[in-house]
């Protein structure tokens, strides 16, 4: 390796260990001239955005950006870009969307992502619910307040038996077992009963006892045939789609403890195009009304 | 160039070098960190932020012994797709009371400031339980055991206090009433009066569904008050922050 030539025009600093000098070379030009370009701009971007602690609050900058001003006015592009579709929705009659095709492609649209973002927690991704575990399935045509639209709007719009929203749908089931209401074999009569109208092995001479039980205490909410009442959120007991499960001992579960399945209010959080949207998107999905 | 000939003198001494290194870098220290703490718009008033209720402030301590901050943020960035994902960005005031605060800086899972209400309790139980049951897609290890963990609840009062001691305005009467205000939350049925003087909108309800006080019900009472202590409704942003 050829070894670079002394070149004493630019001296030494001085510096010297077992005869290795060090040269005194310049920064290299293109690197100086970075250093001085990133000191100006450092100087500028202080001016230009908020930067310098004063005592009452930083300084603002002199072009007047501002973290917050930034996200509003993005907010705002987008609200004003949607705000013609958005009244539309907000004004249109739910039931008769389907007339006005370019309004119902915006809406199953922003409700699918509403509905990604908010719902498919609990519902599902497809929103085919949790089976057993008190997460409705929207897919189907087993609606526990109501299918239609109207029906669904209001559900999300106020939730289910929640302490946030004072107009949620509410309705409790008693806990037939833990309050004393009906005894342990009163209990498997009715079970027995309702596995019978819901199509299920039961043992007859039980379920006619379970009869007179479910006469007497249950037909009230849940109906003489045990159809159920949308008004009170009582589910059909007869078509064998089971929120909480089906089995003799999740039957038995139930009426022992009751269930109350809660679902939050949303509208604090959606704004009313974008619960109009979702209402339209779970309406859509097979079962509504 | 008389006063860089200098340099070998500090170069060749070693106390000096570090000396006056460190007085270099603790001007960005100065510059950056110390004005925070006097200068008066650092955190912004707002209404209805107050300290957390006993049985909240045992669920984050949950929070923070599972590690849950490895994996979940607690701040909204202002940034659009944040808000429209998560609500409105978060404010400093938000977590005045936070010691440490879980702002946090890594979502493997999704950022968890306003999750409060946006789910019922049972989710959360049967979610902690096992994640996977409620959505299958997630990544979250299960925390059953949470269920049958009986809450610790002789240290409460030392917790509070030790906030109080950060800045937390815990009276006496809360600190000393700690324990009952644990057990008032946890029942829809008790005379929540005090609960409620201590800790205004406190959500009472018995969070896991059981009889006994566990490490469940603190934890879900903690992620159901997070993010719901200011009414963004009637909060109106200073633009220029």
């Amino acid at each position: 390796m050829k070894t670079p030539a002394k070149r004493p025009e630019v001296g030494t600093t001085g510096h010297q260990w077992d005869g290795i000098e060090e040269l005194n070379n310049p920064l290299p030009r293109w690197w100086l001239w970075t250093l001085y370009a990133t000191i100006i701009w450092g100087v500028g971007y202080t001016i230009a955005y908020p930067a310098w602690p004063m005592l009452t609050g930083a300084t603002q900058g002199v072009i007047g950006w501002s973290a917050r001003g930034d996200v509003a006015a993005d907010i705002a592009r987008f609200d004003a870009a949607n705000a013609g579709i958005k009244a539309r929705l907000v004004a249109a009659d739910l039931t008769q969307i389907d007339s006005q095709q370019d309004l119902s492609a915006f809406a199953q649209n922003a409700g699918a992502a509403i509905f990604r973002t908010n719902c498919a927690t609990c519902h599902g991704a497809g929103a085919a619910g949790v089976v057993g575990k008190g997460y409705p399935n929207l897919l189907d045509d087993d609606w526990l307040w109501g299918g239609d639209i109207d029906a669904i709007l209001t559900t999300i719009r106020h939730g289910i038996r929640n302490a946030q929203d004072p107009d949620a749908r509410y309705s409790q089931m008693p806990a037939f077992g833990v309050d004393g209401i009906l005894e342990g074999p009163q209990i498997a009569a009715a079970v027995e009963h309702v596995l019978a109208i819901s199509g299920g092995d039961h043992d007859a001479a039980l379920a006619a006892e379970g009869a007179v039980v479910f006469a007497e205490n249950c037909v009230s909410c849940h109906g003489a045939a045990g159809k159920g009442d949308r008004e009170l959120g009582a589910p059909n007991l007869t078509d064998a789609i089971w929120l909480y499960g089906g089995s003799r001992e999740a039957l038995t579960y139930t009426i022992v403890n009751a269930r109350f399945g809660v679902m939050p209010p949303w509208a604090g959080r959606l704004s009313e195009d974008e619960l109009r949207a979702v209402a339209v998107y779970v309406h859509s999905r097979g079962g509504g009304e | 160039m008389g006063i860089l000939d200098h340099h070998k003198k500090i170069e060749t001494h070693a106390t000096l070098l570090a000396v006056l290194s460190l007085l270099v870098v603790a001007i960005g220290g100065i510059v950056q960190i110390a004005p925070l703490f006097w200068i008066e718009n650092t955190i912004e008033p707002v209404t209805g932020v107050r300290p957390y209720t006993p049985l909240e402030l045992a669920g984050r301590q949950i929070y923070i012994r599972e590690g849950c901050y490895t994996c979940h943020s607690q701040m909204i960035r202002p940034m659009r797709d944040e808000v429209e994902r998560y609500g409105h960005y978060s404010l400093a005031a938000e977590s005045i009371y936070d010691h440490p605060f879980q702002w946090g800086s890594k979502r493997t899972g999704p950022d968890l400031a306003r999750v409060g209400g946006r789910y019922s309790d049972a989710w959360h139980v049967d979610h902690l339980t096992y994640p996977q049951a409620v959505v299958p897609e997630s990544i979250m290890p299960p925390y059953g055991f949470l269920l049958e963990a009986k809450l610790d609840v002789k240290n409460i009062e030392d917790l509070l206090a030790a906030s109080a001691m950060v800045g937390v305005p815990y009276s006496d009467e809360m600190i000393a009433g700690a324990e009952a205000d644990v057990a008032a939350q946890l029942d829809p049925y008790a005379d929540t009066d005090a609960l409620l003087a201590h800790y205004p909108n406190a959500v009472v309800s018995n969070f896991d569904g059981l009889a006994d006080v566990t490490e469940m019900d603190a934890l879900v009472a903690y992620l159901q008050v997070l993010g719901t202590m200011v009414d963004f409704s009637t909060f109106e942003p200073d633009p220029n922050r």
